[in-house]
């Protein structure tokens, strides 16, 4: 470097080295570590989330377990007994379950039998079969319509964003359940159950999705690329379906997710109201009110039916907790490190101090590079309302 | 501000117009009313017919058939609600709801159905409001504790949980169960055991602390409760409850010490003198007001004393607080509030046996009343009343709970990694301020939206609930209006509610306005 350089020269060299210097330091800092897409940390993040994949694994077993056994359609299953009373069915065991008595494991009739007699088993198969079916499709339905327009809404603003706010206010002022239950008492009786029933809740629970997309591509309009888009001639739609939907796919399916549960939650209500799904077809909700008046003499008639509403609601709703996790890290995690068992019995300073004496024995070892972030409890990201107690 | 709120009011009016004639549309076709009829064998049945179609409106007026257009029954309805508007009954017309299909009055039934109702979702709506903010605040400052995993996990349960199901177990368990106990209510051994083993290991959970704290806690748990619990068997405790002076001066004390510590700090003396004034007066309004508060005869003397005791209550704050004028006016309401609670608890435990004595199984599964209850002491009354309500209160407070919790709580650990939160502690305010004014009021803001929302959704759970427990209610005029294709009560159950959510909303607006600034446009 001579002294005949221009200070303006200088500078740029100075800071070209400050780049390639933050450059060595960036290689040297992630050099042990492996990079992931966003697609894999997405993945990473919801397969470490225990709850989230308890629940998968146990929403897998009912569903193959569901649709195996009494068949679908014409498909037939690998269960002896239909869910519609057969003839000649004979009562075993008095209608009691025969689960885990007299030293067999299932049984002819594993969760009983009722008046008539049919086999609950196959008829709580046979309503989880349309309480998932019901699920899926609604959430299919009322997701292709919330974010188309929700969408439209967002991007074009106007009159259809109006209309939007004027049918979530109609949601405000009338209950989901009375809209669903009057519109439920009108397609009961069509053939295909429960397909018209799920696609006329799907009709009337597309709002929350709308909002939500909407409120998402509000905000991704002022983003640079969008401008861009705009700038080459995208057209809207091209705009929409490339560059905002992919972008807001985190909220679309966990919302999706959410969809589900509270759907099955409702048409069991319908059901059990006598407005969903009706004999001789079977839902779960159906089965629960009418093994309601026998839960003191047979009360697997209607323990068994709610367990499962409840089994498949708390793991759809445990998945979709795990994905919202998964997409949007900032909603649970906050930055802090779940802790470890000792730290949730109390013993917290403890764990602390070892993990200090462990930072420094690591740090002995290894040549120091700049201030160093001590992780877990010591760093000042944790929960920032526990602060107080361990100063 | 105001004119976008009146903007919105007006238009979620326009709304429920709307709601009430796609409604109206969708009930009329829903089934044929006539259908039982139709199949009938009765020699009567066409005269039936005919009186079910003027019931409905269904008749033109020149001709035997039974098809008059929806559209003119709609117009009908409309003008005969819209006169509940019209106070002289000349210029629209008389108030009329329309009647049902066997002829009864709707007009009569939905006062009545609405009082009940409302009664059930307002303070389903209050309680799990407070409880769930109360449990998410505790759950974000102890957050991956044990208590917030528990707690995360009992909300997911009571979210994912069917409401039907779950009353008809309170009902078989909470009601029909417990009333078989009533018949001679004694904890054995076994009970006491593990109550006393739950309360040890829950209450620690919730208190927190160090390892040695928690055990300390959870031992001294243990022996209370092994010592308590034998001791109110012993003195007859559920049949005769009392809670006597020395628990009422105890508590009324122990509230005042309480607000003052969490809102002003045990340091300021002055905060602390007043709501110690407000205590003492409450123990001597207890003795003053025994004789006159037994005598009462409706609700309008504890309605009145309540009054009372609040306008006491911020007298003494502002009277006493000195500088802190407004934490001293808090702590004294609260402690105000709750003493006044704790009395009106004496009061109807004292009534107890009085119920008992008419009523020997004190919770029935059926009505939100008892018919024929064999005395006129007002306290009897309103306690059956309690003892009816508590059931449905409670299981329409789950779902609630859990959308307040969970919500409070991530709303909580968004505020707290706020700047203003950091630089609060940097100018050196104590945690509680920190937490209690600077993270819980701003992460309150938003709940207006959610209560706004939370509302339509009680509305559904209470129709549930009251078809479980057999209330004769809007949730019962609405099913049976719903199965007999019936439009006249299921509108009114529409309009009431959605009239009821419309004022929510305008409530919720104007709070959100007052507590976040920057929203006055």
């Amino acid at each position: 470097m001579s002294n005949e350089q221009t200070p303006e020269q200088t500078d740029a060299e100075l800071e070209q080295q400050m780049v390639d210097l933050a450059e060595v330091e960036d290689a040297k800092l992630t050099a042990g570590q492996k990079s992931y897409s966003q697609g894999q940390l997405i993945r990473r993040r919801f397969f470490s989330h225990v709850p989230a994949m308890i629940s998968l694994v146990v929403l897998t077993v009912i569903t193959v377990m569901a649709f195996t056994s009494v068949g679908y359609g014409i498909i037939p299953g690998w269960w002896q007994h239909p869910f519609r009373l057969p003839q000649g069915a004979v009562l075993v065991n008095g209608g009691q379950p025969t689960m885990f008595t007299d030293g067999q494991i299932f049984g002819p009739h594993p969760f009983g039998q009722d008046s008539l007699p049919r086999d609950i088993f196959a008829r709580v198969m046979r309503g989880t079969q349309q309480s998932l079916i019901i699920g899926v499709v609604v959430a299919f339905v009322s997701s292709v319509i919330g974010i188309l327009i929700g969408a439209i809404a967002g991007y074009f603003r106007g009159k259809i964003e109006s209309v939007l706010m004027t049918i979530t206010d109609f949601v405000i002022v009338v209950p989901l359940l009375v809209i669903a239950a009057i519109l439920g008492s009108t397609v009961s009786n069509m053939p295909f159950a429960p397909f018209p029933l799920a696609i006329m809740l799907g009709i009337v629970s597309w709002t929350g999705m709308a909002r939500l997309v909407r409120a998402e591509v509000l905000s991704l309009r002022e983003k640079e690329y969008v401008a861009a888009a705009i700038a080459m001639g995208a057209s809207p739609w091209r705009i929409i379906g490339k560059h905002m939907l992919p972008n807001s796919i985190g909220v679309i399916i966990v919302n999706a997710s959410f969809t589900v549960a509270a759907v099955i939650l409702l048409e069991s209500t319908l059901s059990y109201l006598g407005m969903g799904i009706r004999p001789p077809e079977v839902s779960l909700g159906l089965l629960v009110s009418e093994g309601e008046s026998a839960i003191n003499t047979r009360p697997h008639l209607f323990w068994i039916p709610g367990i499962f509403i409840l089994v498949i609601t708390l793991c759809v709703n445990f998945v979709g907790d795990g994905l919202r996790d998964a997409f949007d890290p900032r909603q649970q995690r906050k930055g802090d490190r779940r802790p470890g068992l000792r730290q949730v019995i109390g013993l917290r300073g403890f764990a602390m101090a070892q993990r200090r004496n462990e930072q420094i024995g690591a740090d002995a070892s290894s040549q120091p590079t700049g201030p160093h972030i001590v992780p877990g409890s010591n760093n000042p990201r944790t929960n920032q309302l526990q602060f107080w107690r361990k100063k | 501000m105001l004119k976008y709120i009146f903007k919105r009011f007006g238009r979620l009016f326009l709304v429920l117009f709307g709601a009430s004639f796609i409604c109206f549309y969708l009930i009329v076709h829903s089934g044929d009313p006539l259908a039982d009829l139709r199949e009938s064998t009765d020699a009567d049945a066409e005269f039936q017919m005919e009186t079910r179609a003027q019931h409905l409106n269904l008749m033109l007026p020149w001709t035997d058939q039974y098809y008059m257009p929806w559209y003119e029954r709609y117009w009908d309805w409309l003008t005969g609600v819209l006169g509940c508007l019209d106070p002289t009954d000349n210029i629209i017309g008389e108030c009329d709801w329309g009647t049902t299909v066997n002829g009864g009055d709707v007009t009569a039934q939905i006062a009545n159905a609405a009082e009940v109702s409302l009664r059930l979702v307002l303070i389903a709506t209050l309680l799990s409001i407070v409880l769930g903010i109360l449990t998410g605040i505790v759950s974000a400052m102890r957050q991956y504790s044990i208590f917030d995993y528990s707690m995360s996990f009992v909300m997911f349960l009571f979210w994912s949980l069917p409401l039907f199901w779950a009353a008809v177990i309170a009902k078989e368990y909470l009601a029909i169960r417990y009333n078989n106990w009533m018949a001679d209510p004694h904890f054995n051994q076994q009970t006491i055991l593990i109550v006393a083993v739950a309360l040890a290991i829950a209450i620690p959970l919730i208190i927190g602390g160090s390892a040695r704290r928690r055990i300390i806690t959870g031992v001294v748990m243990f022996a209370y409760t092994c010592t308590v619990m034998p001791f109110l068997d012993h003195i007859h405790f559920m049949e005769e409850p009392r809670l006597g002076t020395g628990f009422i001066t105890v508590g009324a004390v122990v509230l005042a010490v309480g607000f003052t510590a969490l809102i002003a700090g045990m340091q300021n003396t002055k905060v602390l003198v007043s709501g110690l004034i407000v205590a003492a007066l409450g123990v001597t309004a207890y003795f003053a007001t025994w004789d006159m508060l037994r005598a009462a005869e409706s609700y309008w003397v504890p309605l009145g004393l309540f009054a009372l005791t609040i306008a006491v209550s911020v007298a003494v704050g502002r009277l006493f607080g000195g500088y802190a004028k407004g934490q001293a006016t808090a702590v004294s309401l609260l402690t105000g509030i709750l003493t006044s609670a704790i009395i009106l608890l004496d009061h109807y435990m004292y009534s107890w046996p009085g119920l008992l004595s008419v009523k020997p199984r004190p919770v029935r599964t059926i009505g939100e009343s008892s018919p024929n209850l064999r005395t006129d002491d007002f306290w009897v009354i309103s306690l059956d009343h309690l003892s009816q309500l508590w059931l449905p209160t409670l299981v329409m407070m789950l779902t609630s709970l859990a959308t307040y919790t969970r919500y409070t709580r991530s709303s909580m650990l968004e505020v707290a990694q706020q700047d203003y939160i950091r630089t609060a502690r940097a100018k050196g305010v104590t945690e509680r301020t920190v937490v209690l004014k600077h993270a819980f009021r701003n992460a309150m803001i938003p709940l207006a939206t959610i209560v706004a929302f939370d509302f339509a959704g009680l509305v559904g759970g209470a129709i549930i609930v009251e078809r479980v427990f057999g209330w004769n209610s809007m949730g019962t005029m609405f099913i049976t209006g719903l199965t007999n294709v019936d439009p006249a009560p299921v509108m009114a159950v529409i309009i009431f509610t959605g009239g009821i959510a419309v004022i929510f909303n305008f409530i919720a607006d104007i709070l959100y306005a007052v507590l976040d600034p920057r929203i006055r446009v």
